[in-house]
Parts: C-alpha cells; sequence; structure tokens
C-alpha cells in the first residue's frame, strides 16, 4: 500500500503548499464553529456595542477631550479595547480543543503541525474583523468619522489588524497556559480589564492623578489608541507634555504588536509541544 | 536498506518504557505485528495499552525503548510514520461543532485526498457505518455510539497500511460491534496491519492473529488466542453453594474434571475452575453429588479477561486497579 502526503518525498514547494492548505483547512473548521455557534462572538459584538452607548451617552457628557468629539475620540479605545478582549474567546478555543482529544486527531494526521496554531490565529483574527465591522459601523452612527484620508484610512486599519492578529497570538498562548475556559476568563478579568481601562481609552490621560497617569501613558494599550485615532484623523486628546510613547504612537504601536508577536509565538510553539504530548 | 524493510515486522518495539516521575508506566515492552495481521492488546484499565498506542502512533514519546512502524522509527522519523498510519483513539476525538460529514472531509483533506476524493470518501464511510441519515448533524447531537463509529470511520479516511485502535468497540451495542468486526476483517485481508488494545478476550480472539496481554505496564503473555485459550481454559464451570462450609468439598470434587486448581469465593459462594475438553455440565453434577455438595447453580461459560488474569498472574483484575 501506498504511504499518504509523506512530507518528506516531495519538494519543499509541494511540502509548503501542503502546510498552508493544512493551515487553510483548519482556519475554515475554526470559522465554521463559528457559524455553528454564533454565541462565541458576543464578547466582540455585542459588549463593545455597549461600551459605544454607554459611553457615548451616559459617561460622555461628563468626559471632556481637548480637539474635538468625544463621540470621535471613543472609537480607537473602543476598537483597541474589544481586540484586547479576544484575547479570552481565542484562549478558550484552544484550550477546548485540547481538552477533548481533537488535537489528538490532527496530531496523529499526516499534516504540519504548526497548522492547528497558525489555522487558530487566522480563523480569530478573521472573525474578530467581523466583530469590528460591527463595530464601525455602529461607530458611523453615532458620529464617528475617519478625517484624516484614504492612505491614512488604510494605515489605520492595517495596524488594527495588526493589533488584531498579535492579540490572537497571545491568546493561543494564553489557552496553552491556562487549559481551562474559567481560568482565562480569569486572566481577562485581572490582567487585561485593568490594561485597558487604566489607559486612554475613555478618559484622555491628563485628566488622571499622577502616577496613574505615568502608568497610562506608558501602557502600550495606550499607544496602540493614539496610534489609531492619529490615522483615523480623530482627536488625540494628547497634553503637550505627553510620555515618549504617545508622542511617537504609530511607530510605538508597531513595535508592540511585534514585541508580542515575537514573545508569543515561540512560546506558544514551544508550549504547544509540551501541552499536547502528555 | 528499503530492500530489507519488507522482510520486517511491520510493527516492533524493543524495550519501550514510559514514566510519570518515578512511576513506570509502561517498562520493557517488546511487540512484533508482521504485515498484513492483526495483534490483540489486551489488558484492563490502566494496564498501558493506551500509553503504547500514543508512543506508536507519536503522539507521545517513550523514555525508553524505541519503536519502528511501517519501517519507520516513530521518534526521529514520526512524519513519515503519520503518513502511514490511522488511529482511532480511546477518546472519540471527533470535533463537536461540525458536523459528520465535515469531519471526514476534514481529515480527507488533512491526508492531502483532494477536496473530490475527500468528498465521495466521506460519504463512503457515512453509508458504511450507517451514519448517512445524520451526517449533516452537528457532532454535538451525537449519541456516544454515533460519536464512536464516527471517529472509526476517520480513522479509516485514508486507508493507512497500518492502523491502530484504541478500544474501537467499547461503547458500541452488538450490532455495531459485529459491523465493525466485519469491516475489520475486510480490511486486513486487503493487507493492513492492524493493532488494537481490548479488555475484552473474546474480542481478542474473534479478529487477532496474535495477542499479547499487558498488566501493570508490562507483557505478561503473548501467543496466538488459540494458545492463549489453552493457557487460561476455553470454559470455565461456576458451581454456586449454599453454605460457605462446603466451599472446600466442592473445590475437591471439581479438581480431577478441572485443567488447572479450581479457585474459591467465600464471598460470592462460588468455585470457579477451567475445564478439560470433553467435561459435561452432567459429569461435573454427578462428582458433586458423589462429594455430596449441594449446589445451588452450577454453569458453564466462556472465560472472560478476569479468567485469564486469574490465571497467568494469579491475581484478578480488580486487585491491579487498587494497586495502581
Amino acid at each position: 500500500m501506498t504511504a499518504l502526503a509523506d512530507p518528506t518525498t516531495v519538494s519543499l514547494a509541494t511540502r509548503f503548499r501542503w502546510a498552508v492548505g493544512d493551515c487553510l483547512a483548519l482556519t475554515r473548521r475554526n470559522l465554521t464553529h463559528v457559524r455553528h455557534v454564533p454565541e462565541k462572538l458576543i464578547d466582540v459584538t455585542l459588549q463593545p456595542l455597549m461600551f459605544v452607548l454607554l459611553f457615548a451617552y451616559v459617561f460622555g457628557g461628563a468626559i471632556h477631550v481637548s480637539g474635538g468629539s468625544y463621540h470621535e475620540y471613543l472609537m480607537g479605545g473602543i476598537v483597541v479595547q474589544t481586540l484586547a478582549f479576544a484575547v479570552m474567546g481565542t484562549a478558550v478555543g484552544l484550550a477546548d480543543d485540547i481538552r477533548n482529544g481533537v488535537i489528538d486527531r490532527f496530531r496523529s494526521l499526516p499534516m504540519a503541525r504548526s497548522a492547528v496554531l497558525a489555522g487558530r490565529a487566522l480563523a480569530d483574527t478573521l472573525s474578530n474583523l467581523i466583530a469590528l465591522a460591527v463595530l464601525v459601523i455602529a461607530g458611523l452612527i453615532v458620529g464617528w468619522r475617519i478625517d484624516d484620508g484614504a492612505g491614512s484610512a488604510i494605515a489605520g486599519f492595517a495596524l488594527v489588524l495588526l493589533f488584531a492578529y498579535a492579540m490572537t497570538w497571545a491568546g493561543i498562548l494564553l489557552g496553552l497556559l491556562v487549559r481551562t475556559p474559567d481560568a482565562a476568563q480569569g486572566f481577562v478579568f485581572v490582567v487585561i480589564f485593568p490594561l485597558t481601562f487604566v489607559a486612554n481609552t475613555f478618559v484622555s490621560t491628563p485628566d488622571l492623578p499622577s502616577g496613574l497617569r505615568q502608568v497610562a501613558e506608558w501602557n502600550p494599550i495606550s499607544a496602540v489608541v493614539a496610534a489609531v485615532r492619529d490615522l483615523f484623523g480623530n482627536p488625540s486628546g494628547l497634553p503637550a507634555d505627553a510620555a515618549w510613547p504617545l508622542q511617537h504612537a504609530v511607530p510605538v504601536a508597531i513595535g508592540w504588536c511585534l514585541v508580542i508577536l515575537a514573545v508569543s509565538v515561540p512560546l506558544a510553539v514551544r508550549r504547544y509541544r509540551v501541552a499536547t504530548a502528555r | 536498506m528499503t530492500v530489507h524493510r519488507t522482510n520486517l515486522p511491520t510493527i516492533s518495539a524493543a524495550g519501550l518504557g514510559k514514566r510519570y516521575g518515578d512511576r513506570w508506566v509502561l517498562r520493557d515492552v517488546d511487540l512484533d505485528v508482521a504485515a498484513g495481521t492483526v495483534l490483540g492488546l489486551l489488558g484492563p484499565n490502566g494496564a498501558g495499552k493506551t500509553t503504547t498506542v500514543r508512543i506508536l502512533t507519536t503522539l507521545l514519546r517513550p523514555d525508553e525503548g524505541s519503536a519502528r512502524v511501517a519501517g519507520y522509527d516513530v521518534a526521529t522519523e514520526d512524519a513519515r510514520v503519520r503518513a502511514r498510519i490511522g488511529l482511532a483513539g480511546q477518546a472519540a476525538t471527533v470535533d463537536e461543532l461540525l458536523s459528520g460529514r465535515a469531519n471526514l472531509e476534514l481529515v480527507g483533506t488533512l491526508y492531502k485526498l483532494g477536496r473530490r476524493a475527500a468528498r465521495a470518501r466521506a460519504d463512503e464511510l457515512l453509508e458504511r457505518f450507517s451514519l448517512s441519515d445524520a451526517a449533516d448533524r452537528l457532532v454535538r447531537t451525537y449519541s456516544g455510539g454515533m460519536r464512536r463509529r464516527l471517529d472509526l470511520a476517520a480513522s479509516l479516511v485514508a486507508t493507512a497500511p497500518v492502523l491502530f485502535l484504541d478500544e474501537p468497540t467499547t461503547g458500541l451495542d452488538p450490532r455495531s460491534r459485529g459491523e465493525l468486526w466485519d469491516v475489520l476483517r475486510e480490511l486486513v485481508a486487503g493487507g493492513t496491519t492492524l493493532l488494537l488494545t481490548t479488555q475484552y478476550l473474546e474480542e481478542a480472539d474473534r479478529l487477532a492473529d496474535r495477542i499479547a496481554v499487558i498488566d501493570a505496564g508490562r507483557v505478561i503473555a503473548r501467543g496466538t488466542p488459540a494458545e492463549l485459550k489453552a493457557r487460561v481454559g476455553g470454559e470455565r464451570v461456576v458451581v454456586t453453594l449454599r453454605s460457605e462450609d462446603q466451599l472446600a468439598a466442592a473445590a475437591g470434587a471439581l479438581a480431577p474434571l478441572a485443567a488447572e486448581p479450581p479457585h474459591s469465593d467465600p464471598g460470592a459462594l462460588e468455585v470457579t475452575a477451567p475445564v478439560t475438553n470433553g467435561t459435561t455440565l452432567l459429569g461435573v453434577v454427578r462428582a458433586l453429588d458423589e462429594a455430596d455438595v449441594a449446589a445451588a447453580d452450577v454453569g458453564l461459560r466462556s472465560a472472560t479477561l478476569d479468567d485469564a488474569f486469574l490465571t497467568l498472574t494469579g491475581h484478578a483484575t480488580d486487585d491491579l486497579k487498587e494497586a495502581a
């Protein structure tokens, strides 16, 4: 009988094509899950919509930012917060896969081992972008606009995409480390939640007490939020004496995304080997 | 080097060992399975069957020893091994949030069958495992037996030359079990090499060319089903008594008819013994009557895994679980 898909007998090009095919097959599988269980997207759709309404109409009246409308200021913050919270969905999905043995099936097949993680990253990035589209429409309804031309807007969306991808890998690492959905939820509440609030997400940093203001201005989330606002041409709310990362928000934000990827990807790959080989 | 491969066993393991901390769950396991034959790995829960399968299918690295499957080393040539095996693990490893059909198509895609072939193969297997009606339902809605059948179908998607099935019939009703046995016989007749684990002596007897009995991580007996049954004894006579003080008398009466010394169980008021060929129920009753033993019940039954363990290890499988 013949061997099946033996990667050692084919050319490098075929191997690469197979690996891409494996990754796409698993991406499709994960997206099919979302289609069958749309509740999975609640965290990244309904919750941000609630924040939009809450901050635009309830708290918004009490918050002032220099140089423009609070509704326009708000959107950059909520987009970044949504993507940061999305690490939970990714972590839970992966922890579930490992727990119920599907990963064992994949690992016994002649497929690229990297495809399980890469497919998860791609699928979750795509489904988070679908959720973001909903958010953008909501933003447009409450008065958010892109005010800085097409080129800059494209750069803005590219940065959002990069951040979404980086956060997905952070979620993969989290899912491999915690192994249970409850623990993933706990981590998001204890770490991500304060991280996205002690920042320029909803208020401008000079309004914060000293000490907290410094934390907020050096917070990576703030840099990403400031960069998104900058690229979309929204009011930045930046004080003249803002900390260095906020003065150079776009390169700093890109840098943070790359750092997250540079840390998460190799650690996740290594952890995956250990976590699944029991 | 490839020239000699055809003469080698398709699955061979030498001195396999695996430990967690200080505890060895597998030790000194040697196995050889010739091409196109079936090895039944027989043992109770926790004996090391699943660990063995996981090592041979590259899911787990052994701490000791080495193994080759289809001519390749499971530790150093794992990708080549995976291209030649099918696996149905003990836990049904199917995707709950996909339909049965989508599960099989995904596996076909990952085996690089191509989209059309993957779809055709999925249809064929769904039909063969009586899942056609449920093909487009989410696996989440399947019963335990249906999941198990889908899992087995998934292991057959690629008609791999070497197949590993870990307790394939656990959770199947008798009809599905019979159907699966037919499918497996067909595959083996077509040249597939099969390693299956089971807790049922009967299943190993029906399917396997050779059996390895595994206990507490070690192979304690091996041979053809006939050889093993000759050692274990085919049928058992079971005498149930009314009072404990008759146990010795009953054992004494059975001894001349038995292949091995009778085993008395005071708790159940039972005396059990493997019978020799030609012993009839009538002969047993007569012998008991002559010894003035008033039995509540006398019966013959075929040997079980428990009997095999009792004979081979001198202790029952339940003791094992407690010791583990």
